[in-house]
């Protein structure tokens, strides 16, 4: 009896001991090598091998590295620099990064997503781009400068450097809309009214995403820049309750739960179901970015759809009013701890040149940053014509404070709980929308 | 092989040799004594070194973290955040603040959660095992089948549990709405009430076979004499349960209890694959609720002292736990 009593507490004991090493936080030692070779000479670089983290801009992984793979094969027959590449999953990327800024071991180039741009500025772990360093890569001007707006934080150097540009547009279906008589809404109001009349028989007028936290804040920054409203102030400290603010997010859980134009189920998206069902016909509009390739996937044709910016307050709007679109993209960055920092520089600048902007930008349906390669005739569609113009005359910036990504994590959660209210059908009230906005801000770390 | 080798000039030895004799026959056996007590110690040394470098290690560093700041500003030098004292800890017990209100909710939220999965994956467990001790057709497939959910790869189950809670076109509502008409609309399971619901059946699912399988070995070591004993002398089934198969399983039972406990108590992958980064409030577990505060928010000191708190929480339960159980066989002994 001893023994098996001694035995169990064992077993429990050990199985306790397991259990908890789940929940304590972790960290790697920090090394600090820091011998990065300043070595401009391209001769000097031949032989050397660097390591490039893709993010997914692909259908898949493997889609990303058959698009990828002649690319970087070209710049190394060119330079003499191999490039070991690794295609990253979204749902990693952050957490890779994470781990490589604690360890101090990472790759030598890196995409990031350009929100996280200033937080990731905030660790030290990419190395800052002053002018010295782009006008090794051809120059600052070169770049869209919404592009490299949404690249740090303002008055610091960019901590990474522009690589794909995207924008939001109103997709609408062209049959949908000419069988009910209507054009393209420029007003919200238009919208909703549209949104009704498109709303009959299983269609709905819109689309929404409402359980990605992402693509909440996305819009819920661009409704509150319209009504003049940001969601951090000049020092960096949330400003999440302000009217204009929670006026911005109750309009936009309204399409669900007071204007009706939405599906309650949309309140579940989070898997870009929303593209789905605009592909398929189940919905007549849906606000995102750069979506052609989704669509085309899914069966709808291009001629079937259009595309114009998204609805302002008033027609015509000007200023930030007139804001239809966060500036959204990917860029592209080097680790500060690189050992290869001049084979690193050469490889952005590779990827950055104007031929490989219209490649590489032409085959994922993504803008290029590099105004040289805007002409290009593979940006010259229908839709992507309206979204460079959005990107160029009516694009904000999402805050390029540390804070970023706390905003999106507890602001984007909060959005999707309203959502989830409204689906169940309790009342989404201005009172309720400030509640949430509250509880988020409280949770907001002292920057 | 010293030990019964004689010493091959033995024969000729004088006194002088015979002491060597003596020292020779008493060094082996010192040998022999090293050998069989340090052995086990030795065989336990990779054992420890791995306990210590996977468990010990990291223990220690998240609690030295968990008294610092450290924030994003300072992870690429992390050993460089400044020294925050108790500030974390006290931020994540003030319960009428927002950040120790958020976590009390969630430990709330937890505790639900595992109390509900465990009794429930116990009783099912239970049940299941005593109806496979009887020997009938098919019952080596019934098991089978029962062990399907411990076999499966997490993921790949949870992924498909969220298919099936999906609102519009999941197997549930299908089920429930469109067949059974047993609700009047398409309930939401994935976000609002519902969402911890959810939760608890696919933690239910998971758990209750390894429930099974512990129960079912457990079952096994009962003699069948006793069951007959008991039927001669009277007593019917229930009062065999009552009376054998549950005083015998009482060893396995806090075992199990304690480890079902422990795990879902921490369980992490449930609600990050059925929610991911941000589960709804109502199914915002203690582990997704830290993860959110190290990895989201980058708050990793307030992150590890919300862990710091969580594991004296368990140590706590664990202890009376095996205390009270302890106690109670003693009793039963006795």
């Amino acid at each position: 009896m001893r023994t098996s009593s001694t035995s169990s507490r064992l077993l429990a004991a050990t199985a306790l001991v397991a259990a908890l090493g789940l929940t304590v936080t972790a960290c790697g030692g920090g090394s600090d090598d820091n011998g990065g070779s300043s070595n401009n000479d391209p001769a000097s670089l031949k032989g050397q091998t660097i390591t490039y983290w893709a993010s997914n801009q692909g259908t898949s992984l493997d889609n990303d590295k058959q698009v990828l793979t002649p690319e970087l094969n070209k710049f190394t027959q060119a330079t003499g620099i191999k490039v070991k590449l690794e295609v990253i999953g979204w749902a990693d990327l952050l957490n890779r990064i994470l781990a490589a800024t604690t360890s101090g071991q990472g790759p030598d180039v890196l995409n990031i997503g350009n929100t996280w741009s200033a937080s990731l500025q905030a660790t030290g772990a990419l190395m800052p781009w002053d002018s010295a360093a782009f006008t090794a890569i051809g120059g600052k001007d070169r770049f869209a400068p919404a592009a490299i707006a949404a690249a740090g934080a303002a008055g610091k150097d960019p901590a990474a450097v522009p690589l794909y540009s995207m924008a939001y547009g109103l997709y609408y279906n062209k049959k949908m809309f000419a069988d009910a008589g209507l054009t393209p809404p420029k007003t919200w109001e238009e919208l909703v009214t549209d949104g009704k009349k498109l709303t009959t028989g299983g269609h709905y007028g819109l689309a929404v995403e409402g359980s990605n936290g992402a693509e909440n804040i996305h819009h819920a920054f661009v409704l509150a820049k319209q009504r003049g409203s940001d969601w951090f102030d000049s020092s960096g400290k949330a400003t999440f309750t302000t009217p204009a603010n929670v006026a911005a997010v109750k309009q936009y859980v309204d399409f669900i739960a007071n204007d009706k134009i939405a599906a309650k189920g949309d309140a579940e998206y989070s898997q870009n179901q929303t593209i789905t069902d605009f592909a398929t016909g189940k919905a007549a509009m849906m606000m995102w970015q750069s979506a052609a390739t989704s669509i085309k996937a899914h069966g709808m044709k291009p001629d079937e759809y259009g595309v114009v910016p998204v609805p302002t307050p008033t027609a015509n709007a000007t200023g930030d009013a007139a804001i239809t679109s966060m500036v959204a993209g990917i860029n592209m960055a080097v680790f500060q701890n690189t050992k290869h920092k001049a084979a690193a520089e050469a490889f952005v600048k590779f990827m950055t040149s104007t031929p490989e902007q219209k490649i590489l930008n032409g085959t994922y349906g993504s803008l290029p940053p590099v105004k040289e390669a805007q002409s290009d005739a593979a940006f010259q569609t229908p839709d992507l014509k309206v979204l460079a113009s959005v990107l160029s005359n009516s694009a904000a910036p999402l805050p390029q404070v540390p804070n970023e990504s706390q905003f999106e994590t507890l602001v984007g959660t909060a959005v999707k709980d309203l959502f989830a209210d409204a689906a169940a059908g309790k009342p989404v009230t201005t009172d309720s929308v400030k509640a949430a906005l509250t509880k988020a801000q409280q949770q907001m770390p002292a920057s | 092989m010293t030990a019964t080798a004689p010493p091959r000039r033995a024969p000729e030895a004088g006194p002088d040799s015979e002491k060597t004799a003596a020292g020779r026959r008493l060094r082996p056996r010192v040998a022999e004594r090293l050998r069989q007590v340090g052995l086990p110690y030795l065989l336990l040394l990779p054992a420890l070194l791995a306990e210590l470098l996977i468990h010990i290690v990291p223990m220690v560093f998240g609690i030295v973290i968990s008294f610092k700041n450290l924030t994003l500003f300072y992870i690429h030098h992390w050993n460089s955040a400044p020294w925050s004292g108790f500030d974390n800890y006290k931020a994540a017990i003030k319960i009428h603040q927002p950040i120790g209100q958020a976590l009390l909710h969630s430990f709330w939220v937890t505790l639900a959660y595992t109390l509900l999965s465990v009794g429930l994956s116990w009783l099912l467990g239970t049940a299941a095992a005593i109806l496979m001790q009887d020997t009938f057709r098919g019952r080596a497939v019934l098991r089978a089948i029962f062990l399907v959910p411990y076999a499966l790869p997490a993921y790949a189950a949870l992924i498909t549990w969220t298919f099936m809670f999906q609102q519009d076109t999941g197997l549930v509502n299908h089920v429930l709405h469109d067949q059974l008409h047993v609700t009047s609309n398409k309930p939401f399971w994935l976000i609002g009430d519902n969402s911890f619901w959810a939760m608890v059946i696919v933690s239910v699912w998971k758990s209750w076979p390894f429930a099974f399988l512990a129960l079912m070995a457990g079952l096994q070591n009962i003699p069948r004499e006793l069951y007959e004993a008991a039927a001669m002398d009277g007593a019917g089934v229930w009062q065999q349960i009552r009376k054998i198969t549950m005083p015998s399983l009482r060893p396995v039972n806090q075992v199990l209890v304690l480890v079902l406990f422990l795990w879902t108590f921490n369980d992490f992958n449930t609600p990050y694959v059925m929610f991911g980064q941000s589960a709804p409030h109502q199914a915002d577990l203690i582990s997704i609720h830290i993860y959110q505060s190290s990895f989201i928010t980058w708050n990793f000191g307030s992150g590890s002292a919300m862990s710091v708190l969580l594991l004296l929480f368990l140590l706590l339960v664990t202890a009376v736990y095996l205390l009270v159980t302890g106690r109670k066989r003693g009793e039963a002994d006795a």
